[in-house]
């Protein structure tokens, strides 16, 4: 297998169940940990829109949700604000949307993890979580072919099959494993101690 | 990578097509949403690749025009983000009362539903008639359909929900008259609206007015014309006028930013301070 830049971004995606897969895998992460991550999960529309806080709750790194033109840092969590697609533009720095939904769905997972495959390439790791549509393996797909880490939820753990079922089709070779394990992944790649 | 840079030369050749030959500047438009609008237009409209649907437009009218749609859509709802328009109403219109006339622009229009928004937020709130509003917008298709004011009647009765969240007084059903399928904005609303053909990118500011409201609109251009679009606003607005934007813009990020401060700041309505 070829040499991996480090990991310098981790994008992630879910829906139905997504929440709580996410909430097993950010603990992991350390407050300075060395990498961006992004974050799309489909919610309801609301107002004040409470999923940072909750993903703040359950992660030592910063979280806030993302803002158009803010140029992208290491060691924040930017989540995407309900009914925007968030996509990552040159700098790199975030870009919002409000253009047509995909897979009737914005924020879309694929958006963004096709937008971050092509600023990152194979420094990019993207999480397909639990969810019930089929978002997220197209963009899944694209960044395996621009040479970033895959990984996918286990099926069984996920209270919505069909988005991870999705993913790993889409995919050659994405990692599946159970949420409790995508954690210590993420953090042995980025610290350079992955098998 | 060599693929991106390849087809980002690609994407400028269409662009200066688009500016030479049909006067329409994209040029600064944020790339990364460019880009998949682009690709949506190549699958949709039935091309094999960017360079064949350039070909085509740079000769063909009608293409032109289906490009233009893809490239300016925007999503456009009644009373969009309530809390917006409620703001406006309990935090900004007790100030707006106090002038004799009033002046609103809103800028990127699409096909109007803002506009007729802030006509019935007005209406309701007795400034309407002595209020103009200025609705402009780069699509002329667009401009057409708001100038029109007929919607599809399912929409209007899902804009409800929307309307009463925001603080509407009334029915919103007062405001227009269902014909068959469709919604036609009652005559009130649409005698004060003057829908007109307007570039932010090209254009220069045509009145002073009291408020802005550009919604979801400056999140497609990119730093550079995003600054010029706000300096334009800021040039546009009276003494400590208003403006207003999208749920999730700012003028944090934006060279400028500085001649506004936060008036209202969870529904992101600034006022000119400079």
């Amino acid at each position: 297998m070829a040499a991996h830049p480090p990991l310098r971004a981790l994008a992630i995606g879910g829906s139905a169940g997504g929440l709580d897969a996410l909430t097993q895998i950010l603990p992991h992460l350390p407050a300075r940990a060395p990498l961006a991550v992004f974050v799309v999960l489909h919610v309801r529309r609301q107002r004040p829109s409470i999923l940072a806080d909750i993903v703040a709750s359950h992660c030592g790194m910063e979280v806030h949700e993302a803002e158009d033109k803010e140029p992208v840092r290491a060691g924040v969590v930017y989540v995407a604000p309900p009914d925007y697609h968030l996509l990552i533009a040159d700098g790199p720095s975030i870009a919002l949307s409000v253009d047509d939904a995909i897979h009737f769905s914005r924020p879309s997972i694929d958006a963004l993890f096709e937008t971050a495959a092509e600023q990152y390439g194979p420094a990019l790791a993207g999480i397909v979580l639990s969810g019930a549509n089929a978002d997220g393996a197209a963009g899944l797909a694209a960044i395996e072919r621009q040479g970033g880490r895959v990984f996918v939820q286990e099926p069984a753990t996920a209270q919505a099959r069909e988005m991870v079922e999705a993913a790993a089709a889409a995919t050659r070779a994405a990692t599946i494993a159970p949420p409790a394990a995508l954690g210590p992944a993420i953090v042995a790649l980025m610290t350079g101690t992955a098998a | 990578m060599a693929a991106t840079a390849s087809h980002d030369a690609e994407v400028d050749a269409l662009l200066d097509t688009l500016f030479r030959v049909h006067h329409y500047d994209f040029r600064a438009y944020s790339r990364v949403s460019l880009r998949r609008r682009l690709a949506a237009a190549v699958e949709r409209l039935g091309y094999a690749d960017l360079a064949a649907l350039h070909a085509h437009v740079a000769r063909d009218g009608t293409v032109f025009n289906r490009l233009l749609g893809f490239l300016t859509v925007q999503v456009s709802e009644m009373f969009r983000d309530p809390h917006y328009f409620l703001a406006l109403r309990e935090s900004v219109v007790p100030l707006l009362s106090t002038y004799p006339s009033l002046r609103v622009w809103v800028a990127g229009c699409s096909s109007g539903e803002e506009a007729y928004s802030l006509a019935i937020l007005l209406h309701e709130e007795g400034l309407l008639e002595r209020t103009m509003i200025y609705a402009t917008d780069i699509n002329p298709v667009a401009l057409e359909k708001a100038a029109a004011g007929i919607y599809p009647v399912e929409a209007m009765r899902a804009y409800t929900t929307n309307y009463q969240q925001a603080g509407g007084k009334a029915s919103l059903s007062d405001y227009y008259t269902a014909a068959y399928d469709n919604a036609v904005m009652s005559r009130p609303m649409r005698e004060r609206i003057t829908f007109a053909d307007h570039s932010l990118a090209t254009d220069t500011v045509f009145a002073e007015v009291h408020l802005v409201s550009c919604r979801n609109v400056l999140i497609y251009f990119d730093a550079k014309l995003q600054a010029h679009a706000l300096g334009l606003f800021a040039d546009a607005l009276c003494r400590r006028g208003f403006l207003g934007l999208g749920a999730r813009e700012s003028v944090r990020f934006t060279a400028g930013g500085d001649r506004f401060a936060d008036f209202a700041r969870e529904d992101r309505i600034f006022r000119k301070v400079a």
